[in-house]
């Protein structure tokens, strides 16, 4: 039993990041780059209603791998060793989930703080000018890019701390 | 100058690049405790 909650929340965060990470590619490989494809009259449908949907499971499914997360390093015993990147104890399978771990918080804060902020104007969720618009767009497409790029090494920092001996 | 994020095929590449760097510090990090 005492293995138990260390696999439960193994299980819930590989749940909420599959979710997160899916949302995210989601906006990168499929809507940003065919936004343009779609006759204007159409746009709202993406905007008004898909967006905002897709990005209210993307905020939130982002806390709660980071959370799930925490905990389970936590429950491993490596939490502080995997935030020092293994520095401290040379062991390179806590440098590994520790890049991972930090990697993700990166992205976490970039959604939070980045890019929920910019959309919330981009989508019309919130009244700006049109120039702050395309502005707040802009740099929400661009941290969202950011993300796509660092989930590249996360995922990888994280799935060899479990699955090779470097 | 474009910023090469606005591409999709160079944030791939970017992520690859920074993967290999990845792995070489973390393989660095073990074989200075092992030395």
């Amino acid at each position: 039993m005492v293995e138990y909650w260390p696999f439960f929340f193994r299980w819930l965060h590989v749940l909420s990041g599959v979710m997160w990470i899916g949302l995210l590619w989601y906006f990168n490989f499929v809507q940003i780059p065919n936004m343009g494809k779609i006759p204007d009259e159409q746009k709202p449908a993406i905007s008004k209603v898909i967006a905002p949907a897709a990005l209210f499971w993307f905020r939130w499914s982002a806390l709660a791998t980071v959370i799930t997360g925490l905990i389970l390093a936590g429950f491993n015993g490596y939490l502080g060793d995997a935030m020092m990147l293994g520095l401290n104890t040379g062991v390179s399978t806590e440098a590994a989930i520790g890049f991972g771990m930090w990697l993700g918080l990166i992205m976490a804060a970039n959604v939070w703080f980045v890019i929920w902020p910019n959309q919330k104007k981009a989508l019309g969720m919130v009244e700006v000018s049109a120039e702050d618009k395309a502005k707040a767009a802009r740099t929400a497409m661009l941290f969202s890019r950011t993300n796509t790029m660092l989930s590249i090494p996360m995922l990888y920092a994280m799935v060899s701390a479990q699955n090779y001996g470097y | 100058m474009k910023n090469p994020l606005e591409s999709l095929h160079m944030t791939i590449v970017m992520g690859v690049v920074l993967t290999v760097a990845l792995h070489l510090v973390v393989a660095a990090i073990g074989a200075s405790a092992g030395a």
